[in-house]
């Protein structure tokens, strides 16, 4: 058979084993002690660079803390959440919302942080969300948005046709080609699947001139390395995706709310691009690593 | 378990059946790739093939470099290549060339050795150019051999051809893409399903072909000598070995 079904059906194990190894027995609920907040994490640099800031900062606080990471998806994290097999994770408000109710509309910041707080489960609840945001984004080069004046999402509609690249979901999804038409009224819209979620062969294709906007997740280092121009969704055409905790109710004591409140207070969009950059990049540091410097700089520990 | 019948519903499903993002037409698309695929890698593959079998010169590098290719991942290979060439249709193609070159250039270089020496032998003593002895003798004898090479690649090139879809294009692997995307599993297994079945079908074609050719190899019972019979033969065993051995990709 194909690779890619392979690849799939491994990935697919591989996280079936990352959660069942979580817990050990999958049955026991309340896995972890009452005193101790295992700290958990999707599967991804980003997630398991917030998750280690997490985790370091609460043990400088002396909170007994026990690291399950890089468990997977959200399918399988946050019903491992709701079993008590870990207890606290960092979230992104506007999927977090859209996981919990299909139907949420709302895109702005603080509209979406109301709706997830009566979104969740009784057990779960989210602390102060950051400032930083790990979103969707519609990008172009310098170069187009020099010389056809494209700053903005709208000023798309100056291309006919407008070639859009991204993942093939972008094609379905509210925040993709649906809501560049609805939205903004961008009526010509030609839509090219690459399927490396804004990778290399999205920005060759968008400095190649094989599409002219390309949907990268805006704390992407090759954003500001190709020298590419963010476009501003004056309408809230995506949703905003802002880091947050999300923590089991009974282990959000007052230190604990009180020292992640302290760390969201201070991690910025760019914060995330250089830490991502450092692990990702050719420094190759450790998630781990780079968020003990992050938090010593921030005078947290 | 609920994905399977959610994928019988999606196969059976009329509206998936028509239009551009329809099953017919991404069948097509992906015959498209692989007929592309398999020409490509002929042009390169058969004459080299040829070369080897009959002088065998280079006969060693081939197998170490044919090899070597066997163990290229081709999605890595595709990524590779789609970052210096850009999307669109050369990626893929180059990717799978990359994929069908080793199993063609196999069968087509054992398929010339696999004939009798003795065979050759006689067509040489009777006055055939080393041309004639290759086009004449060594290819129709071979000939089984050939096709399995040819087989075996576009076996492989018709699963693969699924990652065109990786890089814009289109084909069955649309379906497994876009159906992962947006966790459509019913649609990721539909499209499996299709794949498979194109496959099977190819495969049944080539098997018919390999057994025309191996009766077209046979010379008939009245002008045929013992040596020609003993090279059918070999070429019918050596079949599966050489041909199966070629589906570690």
């Amino acid at each position: 058979m194909s690779k890619t079904t392979f690849g799939i059906g491994a990935a697919l194990a591989a996280a079936a084993l990352a959660l069942t190894a979580c817990g050990g027995d999958p049955t026991e609920a309340g896995a972890s002690d009452s005193d101790t907040i295992v700290v958990g994490s999707a599967d991804f640099t980003e997630a398991e660079i917030v998750a280690e800031i997490y985790a370091q900062a609460l043990e400088a606080k002396d909170v007994k803390v026990e690291k399950k990471l890089r468990i997977g998806a959200r399918e399988a994290y946050v019903p491992a959440l709701e079993d008590g097999e870990i207890d606290l994770i960092p979230e992104y408000t506007g999927n977090l919302l859209l996981y919990f109710d299909k139907n949420a509309t709302a895109t702005e910041s603080g509209a979406v942080e109301d709706a997830l707080e009566g979104a969740l489960p009784d057990k779960l609840e989210v602390l102060e969300p950051a400032p930083a945001e790990d979103k969707d984004s519609y990008n172009v080069t310098k170069e187009l948005s020099d010389s056809e004046g494209i700053t903005s999402i709208g000023d798309l509609a100056k291309l006919d046709p407008v070639k859009v690249g991204a993942n093939p979901e972008f094609e379905t999804r509210p925040y993709g080609v649906p809501g560049l038409k609805k939205v903004y009224g961008v009526k010509n819209v030609e839509f090219t699947a690459i399927s490396d979620a804004g990778g290399p062969a999205t920005i060759k294709a968008l400095k190649d001139g094989d599409v002219d906007v390309a949907n990268i997740y805006s704390t992407t280092p090759s954003i500001a390395a190709n020298d590419l121009v963010t476009l501003e969704d004056p309408e809230n055409l995506i949703a905003a995706q802002n880091l947050i905790p999300l923590i089991n109710e009974d282990k959000a004591s007052d230190t604990v709310t009180d020292t992640l409140d302290a760390v969201s207070e201070q991690l910025t969009t760019e914060d995330l691009i250089e830490l991502n950059g450092r692990v990702d990049g050719d420094e190759k540091a450790s998630a781990a690593t780079v968020a003990k410097e992050w938090l010593q700089d921030k005078g947290l520990i | 378990m609920s994905v399977v019948t959610d994928a019988v519903s999606w196969l059976t499903d009329g509206a998936n059946w028509s239009g551009d993002r329809g099953i017919p037409n991404r069948v097509v698309e992906h015959l498209g790739y692989t007929s592309l695929t398999i020409a490509v890698a002929a042009a390169v593959a058969v004459p080299l093939g040829l070369y080897i079998g009959h002088t065998g010169r280079l006969r060693s590098l081939a197998i170490g470099v044919t090899g070597a290719l066997r163990a290229l991942p081709t999605l890595g290979v595709l990524t590779l290549i789609t970052l210096v060439v850009g999307i669109g249709l050369t990626a893929p193609t180059i990717a799978l060339v990359v994929l069908a070159v080793p199993p063609l250039l196999a069968g087509v270089y054992s398929a010339i050795e696999s004939v009798d020496e003795g065979t050759v032998d006689a067509a040489r003593a009777q006055g055939m150019t080393e041309w004639q002895v290759l086009t004449r003798v060594e290819l129709p004898l071979g000939l089984p051999l050939v096709v399995g090479g040819f087989r075996a690649a576009t076996l492989q090139v018709v699963a693969t051809a699924t990652v065109a879809a990786y890089v814009s294009l289109g084909g069955l692997g649309r379906y497994i893409f876009d159906g992962q995307a947006v966790r459509d599993y019913p649609q990721m297994v539909g499209g499996s399903v299709v794949v498979v079945v194109l496959a099977l079908l190819l495969d049944g074609l080539f098997a018919l072909a390999q057994g025309a050719a191996t009766r077209n190899a046979r010379p008939a019972r009245t002008s045929g000598g013992a040596a020609s019979e003993d090279a059918s033969a070999d070429t019918q065993t050596s079949v599966p070995a050489e041909a199966s051995a070629s589906t570690t990709p």
